[in-house]
């Protein structure tokens, strides 16, 4: 807005008073504004409920630091940098701009007083860095084209046209205020009056330069005409902005204030409706877009179509049909069609199967990178389980993940193994002449739980891991046990599946027996169980993954480990989503790797928060995708691009996986994979002379060797 | 069109480890689970998909005791509009005209266009199928793969035949079909749908109901029996083939016909 | 016993069905002094030349000839054997999609018992048939017995019973189409539609050839397809094999792939991971082929072959052949 408004407010120019001008735009531009806002708030007040008014002060902080602070910007260095410095810009200029809405013309801006002239200076450089940036960005849109604002064909046309659009309005914001600045300390120049200060270098002063040799009669009409065209141009913003990306210019203060502040969890069904009062729901997750809660909704809103989720995303890296950039934009173009602003509401439409497939939404590994990186904070996974409880409801699942229900529902476990030979890995004979394992059935009780889950249980290559598990546990001299045949899956991804009622059953179950074994903490060795145990059940003993307990008692001293034996390996450590990015347990890991003396470690490139998921896991293995290669080849090439050959992970769905990758990209004898577990139970010193020497398990597992 | 489905309740092969009991005369029941025999819950999907065009209802009806009523309430929970459990003491021990028997009794209780049952149970012989057609002098058509309902009280059906190819009849209503798995994708039946399911009401009809001569079923009427369950000796772990490739190819050649695999 | 005992004999473009000799096999079983009785439906010329052959091994064909029977449909075939068998005779028929469909109604209206799918007969003793069926996929049997006092019709697993040397039997015709009359049925035959080459549905195929990472290459895979034609089996593979694109998708076995219930299974080249086990049902007889010794897939086979597939597979493709050569020139 627009400082001083001309010499004086009571001006006119050619028999049009300024004032009257100003007032009917304004009065004209917000009466339109609230409108259309209104209108696009109709389907948030149709959505279902959501609870975002807790932990105020918490949430407080955070606006102070992805809002205020534009935290996540910088992870894409130039994009996060011009944007930065837009809206630092767009914040000093539209100080004044809230503040003359609010209180009208006032002193406190008056270009005499100190404030005012102070702020005059800030804001002449904040336009002209707004200019510089909006046209550098305009300019990378045009000439350098990232690869993540591209459209692919099946979302349908591209969105450069209205980016570029966009950008030029704020350009041309900028320059008509500084024009109008310009034009008036030329006025004033020619008037023998005293020029108001324009700072060096800004935008306005460069104009005012360049207007010294102009009539006065032509700096009034560009005096005048700049004037008008500023003002035109930012209610024209205010008003369009709702329509489309920009959107986020408003939205995203209120989107990041209200975003979900517990990591790793799952929304409930409904908000509001417990557990036991499940059954009176008459239907289950997302079906049409009413069934969003009006936080989501307005996720849709705040999209600013950046395409940092989709860049990220494992999913769109190997082709499958997911593309988290698009699930927002798809639902938003579907909130802008069925509740225009201008028009009537159409009715509701399924999204299976309309804007969204079911192959889309099954093809989410939920490994939170898109989450992680969206500088709007907008939620993903909480969507796409709501939207599998929906299909679930409706019976529309894929074949192979009713298998695995079914034998969920039966036996416990995905693979229909039978109860009583949940402990069988335990009784495996070298093993059990070095570590006995005992089952937590109402004898003796332990201190601590070791939570196995069905995969180290059952898959005979995965049952190494659990072993070695056992031995460092052993090592560390803690009383544990298993609970055997009374532990079943523990629905972790059951649960986000969609499968939600399945999940209470086993979560009831498995907190039954924990409870009964009274045992004081639990450990774990797959990252599924442990953020289950930890964000999905309630009431539960601490919970710990195997790495951190490592990590302890390596620096209390517990734990000793041999140099390592293949001096010539070079080991990069995957992250695995559940205990890194879901949980952010990503320290512990490499300390306990470096402690193993001798031991080279390289970090990839995507590593930490941006670990590249190895394909999913759970109920996820049992998935039959479309793509156009597998997430863990993808993930073993970078290995071997950052020079390792031996991947350590920490997760048995990763490894999984990954064994997987290696022998389908052909790399057997050039890569190869190892638990954290495996690895250092192989180095760990031990106080009774060898009996096991940590190779019985390695049948399988060949370490590649120089 | 009104269906009926005549389904069973089976001990899940995928879920379960097939074993004698230590008496050696029966399969060890105690750690089983049971579900709803496969091919059954295909033609339940069929017949919730043919009713879904062109109206009508889809009755499920099994032949047990109370164990039998969970797969009932499964399909209940499927879609499926009544559930009926046909049971009374003299049915136990019935062979498969005997349950043909019972069901027949059922059938002409009421007015079905259409009967559906599983090519084949676990267990079974792939025979209650037909013996229930020939009893009601409808015609009868087995391993149906597809479905389409033409007009007047006619169907089109598809048999699967060898070598994936399939056979074109067309059937006149009343009829009996057993499915064949594959006709169809079944609809995912949650923990929801069968917990709502549980509070449904499931009638029971026994002999006098149904109509049927208690003499005519039953063990006592039985003329198929099992004496008893083995297994035959079967070596453990690979039995490692020794000799050149040719001489244990020739050995092979010799297992597979054995096992019926050379054709 | 002095039940009489027929076999239903099929045929196709006037070439006897391999049954034949089988059924009469299991007839010999049920009682070596018997002399059974091929009954054979159709028309023409073929049939004439079906008849023929089969007296060269039963001491008694009838023959049903009738236009409704030119194309073997089971309620037709059903009503003229009601006909024609008289009542408490035992009734052979093979255990295919064809005797599945006849089979239990025919035992209805002959008022006979009726036993499914026998792969093993024992004798009788006096009204009781004693036989051998399984259960769960293969992975149990039950001994069976059968009152056979008012008859039974029996369907025989195909290729449970090997083919005995009969004495040339020089047997005679017998045209009982006369007493069969017009026929009609509620169940009409349309025609048949035949599958596409490829469309495979390796979930009911009965032998599957298997193969994973140790065929090396995809232009190996013809070395597993020769095979595979030879047994008249369908090629199969583990995930690598899908995963590096050089079979789809419906031919992987395993736990994010198809479930399969095979009678035998060969695998070869595949180590046998969890995940991969996972989609073999029932009890399958596994002939591990691979030649790293500690493959975790010997320890669920029943046979084992440590050698290299590319080049075992031929050889037993050749073996193979030879032994369905010399059967065949029977």
């Amino acid at each position: 807005m627009l400082a001083g408004m001309l010499i004086s407010a009571n001006e006119s120019y050619r028999g049009i008073s300024l004032l009257s001008l100003t007032s009917l735009i304004q009065i004209i531009g917000l009466i339109c504004f609230v409108y259309i806002v209104t209108k696009r708030m109709a389907p948030l007040a149709r959505g279902e409920r959501d609870v975002r008014f807790d932990r105020l002060w918490v949430r407080l902080q955070r606006l102070m630091k992805y809002w205020f602070g534009q935290w996540k910007h910088p992870r894409y260095r130039i994009a996060g940098t011009l944007h930065l410095l837009i809206f630092a810009g767009f914040l000093v200029l539209a100080t004044r701009a809230f503040y003359l809405l609010i209180f009208g013309l006032s002193d406190l801006f008056a270009t005499t007083g100190a404030i005012g002239r102070t702020y005059d200076v800030i804001a002449d450089y904040a336009a002209t860095i707004v200019f510089l940036a909006v046209s550098a960005a305009g300019i990378r849109r045009i000439v350098f084209k990232p690869a993540r604002y591209t459209v692919p064909e099946k979302f349908g046309k591209g969105h450069k046209a209205d980016a570029i659009f966009l950008l030029g309005l704020i350009a041309l914001l900028m320059f008509s205020e500084s024009l109008f600045e310009a034009s008036r300390v030329a006025i004033q120049v020619q008037r023998g009056e005293v020029p108001e200060f324009l700072p060096a270098l800004s935008l306005p002063w460069m104009l005012k330069e360049v207007l010294a040799a102009a009539s006065t009669a032509m700096l009034w009409r560009l005096h005048f005409g700049a004037y008008v065209v500023d003002v035109l141009t930012f209610y024209f913003l205010l008003c369009y902005r709702p329509f489309g990306v920009q959107f986020h210019v408003e939205t995203s203060l209120f989107n990041v204030f209200f975003a979900k502040l517990d990591r790793g969890t799952v929304k409930p069904v409904r908000w509001g409706v417990s557990d036991e009062q499940l059954d009176q729901v008459k239907s289950f997750g997302v079906k049409k877009f009413e069934d969003f809660t009006w936080k989501h909704m307005l996720d849709f809103y705040s999209c600013a179509d950046c395409g940092r989720c989709s860049d990220n995303c494992p999913a769109n890296a190997v082709g499958r049909p997911l593309s988290p950039r698009f699930l927002s934009i798809k639902a938003r173009d579907y909130a802008f069609q069925h509740y225009p602003v201008f028009g009537d509401t159409e009715s509701h439409v399924a999204l299976i199967g309309g804007i969204y497939s079911a192959d889309e939404i099954w093809s989410c590994t939920t490994c939170g990178a898109c989450e992680e990186e969206c500088p709007l904070l907008i939620e993903y996974i909480d969507k796409i389980v709501d939207l599998r409880r929906g299909m679930v409801d409706d019976g529309n699942v894929p074949k192979s993940i009713q298998k695995a229900l079914k034998a969920l529902e039966s036996r416990g476990n995905p693979y229909g193994k039978l109860e009583k030979k949940k402990a069988d890995w335990t009784k495996d004979k070298e093993f059990q002449q070095s570590c006995n394992v005992s089952v937590l059935n109402g004898g003796a009780p332990a201190d601590t739980l070791y939570f196995v889950d069905s995969i180290t249980s059952y898959d005979d290559r995965i049952q190494a891991i659990g072993r070695a598990t056992a031995r460092i546990l052993a090592a560390t001299g803690e009383n544990f046990g298993i609970l055997g045949a009374a532990e079943k899956d523990s629905g972790h991804d059951v649960r986000r599946f969609g499968e939600e009622m399945l999940f209470q059953v086993l979560r009831d179950h498995n907190t039954a027996a924990i409870k009964e074994s009274g045992v004081r903490r639990i450990v774990t060795s797959d990252p599924h169980a442990y953020n289950a145990l930890k964000s999905d059940y309630k009431d539960l003993p601490p919970v710990e993954h195997i790495s951190q307990v490592i990590a302890r008692e390596v620096r209390s001293g517990k734990l000793k480990l041999n140099h390592v034996e293949s001096a010539s390996n070079v080991y990069a450590y995957h992250d695995p989503c559940y205990l890194g990015r879901h949980n952010q347990v990503y320290d512990d890991p490499r300390e306990v790797l470096d402690a193993i003396p001798g031991l080279k470690r390289v970090e990839m490139s995507r590593c930490r928060d941006r670990s590249f998921c190895c394909g999913g896991g759970g109920l996820m293995l049992f998935y039959e995708p479309q793509e156009d290669e597998r997430m863990g080849v993808k993930r073993v090439q970078m290995a071997a691009e950052a020079g390792a050959n031996v991947i350590v992970t920490a997760c048995p769905f990763c490894m999984v996986n990954i064994e997987d990758a290696i022998k389908v990209s052909g790399m057997e004898g050039k890569m190869s994979a190892i638990d954290l577990a495996e690895l250092v139970d192989e180095h760990l010193v031990r106080q009774r002379p060898a009996t096991g020497d940590g190779d019985s398990d390695q049948h399988v597992l060949a370490h590649a060797s120089a | 069109m009104e269906i009926l489905v005549c389904a069973r309740r089976v001990p899940d092969t995928s879920e379960n480890e097939i074993q004698l009991n230590s008496a050696g005369n029966d399969i060890e029941r105690d750690d089983l689970v049971y579900s709803i025999n496969e091919p059954d819950n295909y033609a339940v999907e069929e017949a919730l998909q043919i009713v879904a065009k062109a109206g009508g209802n889809v009755t499920v009806a099994t032949v047990g005791t109370d164990e039998d009523e969970e797969i009932l309430r499964r399909e209940l929970a499927m879609g499926a509009n009544h559930g009926v459990l046909l049971s009374d003491d003299s049915f136990s021990g019935s062979d498969g005209k005997g349950i043909a028997t019972v069901l027949k009794g059922f059938v002409q209780k009421g007015k079905y266009d259409l009967i559906l049952t599983g090519v084949q149970a676990e267990d079974g012989g792939a025979q209650v199928g037909g013996m229930l057609a020939a009893m009601l002098d409808y015609p009868f058509a087995s391993l149906v793969n597809s479905i389409e309902v033409a007009d007047g009280a006619k169907l089109r059906v598809g048999r699967e035949i060898e070598g994936g190819n399939r056979e074109m009849n067309e059937i006149d209503l009343p009829c009996v079909l057993s499915i064949q798995t594959g006709i169809n994708e079944p609809r995912y039946v949650g923990m929801r749908g069968i917990r709502q399911a549980a509070s449904l009401e499931v009638p029971t009809y026994g002999a006098a109901e149904l109509g049927v001569d208690r003499v005519s079923v039953g063990d006592a009427a039985a003329k198929v029996k099992r004496d008893d369950y083995f297994v035959p000796a079967l070596g453990k772990g690979a039995e490692i083939l020794q000799g050149d490739n040719a001489e244990i190819a020739e050995k092979l050649v010799e297992l597979m016909k054995a096992k019926g695999g050379l054709q | 016993m002095t039940a009489r005992i027929f076999a239903y004999i099929a045929h196709k473009g006037g070439v006897v069905d391999d049954s034949a000799a089988e059924l009469f096999a299991a007839a010999k079983k049920i009682d070596p002094a018997a002399s059974p009785t091929a009954v054979v439906t159709g028309m023409g010329p073929e049939l004439d030349a079906v008849c023929e052959n089969l007296r060269g091994s039963y001491s008694e064909v009838w023959k049903v000839a009738s236009e409704s029977l030119a194309y073997p449909n089971a309620e037709l075939v059903r009503k003229a054997l009601v006909k024609v068998i008289p009542a408490g005779s035992l009734v052979l028929v093979a255990h295919n999609h064809f005797g599945i469909d006849l089979g239990p109604g025919l035992s209805v209206k002959l008022d006979a018992a009726f036993v499914s799918d026998v792969m093993g007969i024992d004798g009788v003793e006096g009204n009781s048939l004693k036989v051998v069926r399984q259960e769960f996929g293969g992975q149990v049997s039950t001994h069976v017995s059968c009152d056979i006092s008012s008859g039974a019709v029996i369907n025989v697993r195909p290729g449970a019973f090997k083919p005995v040397e009969s004495a040339a039997a020089n047997g005679t015709v017998v045209d009982k189409s006369a007493e069969v009359g017009a026929l009609t049925a509620g169940r009409r035959y349309l025609e048949t539609i035949v599958a596409e080459i490829g469309d495979v549905d390796i979930t009911k195929e009965s032998v599957l050839v298997s193969v994973g990472r140790g065929i090396q290459e995809q232009d190996n895979l013809a070395i597993a397809q020769d095979l595979a034609e030879a047994l008249g089996a369908a090629v199969s593979c583990s995930r690598p094999v899908v995963d590096a694109k050089w079979l789809p998708k419906s031919r992987q076995v395993g736990s994010s792939g198809q479930t399969v219930k095979p009678k035998i299974y060969l695998a070869c080249g595949i180590s046998g991971s969890f995940q991969h086990l996972a989609g073999l049902k029932g009890n399958p007889f596994i002939i591990a082929i691979n030649k790293n010794p500690k493959a975790p897939i010997f320890q669920v086979a029943d046979v084992g072959i440590v050698a290299d597939v590319l080049e075992f597979l031929p050889e037993l493709t050749n073996k193979v052949r030879e032994a369905k050569g010399a059967h065949a020139s029977r």
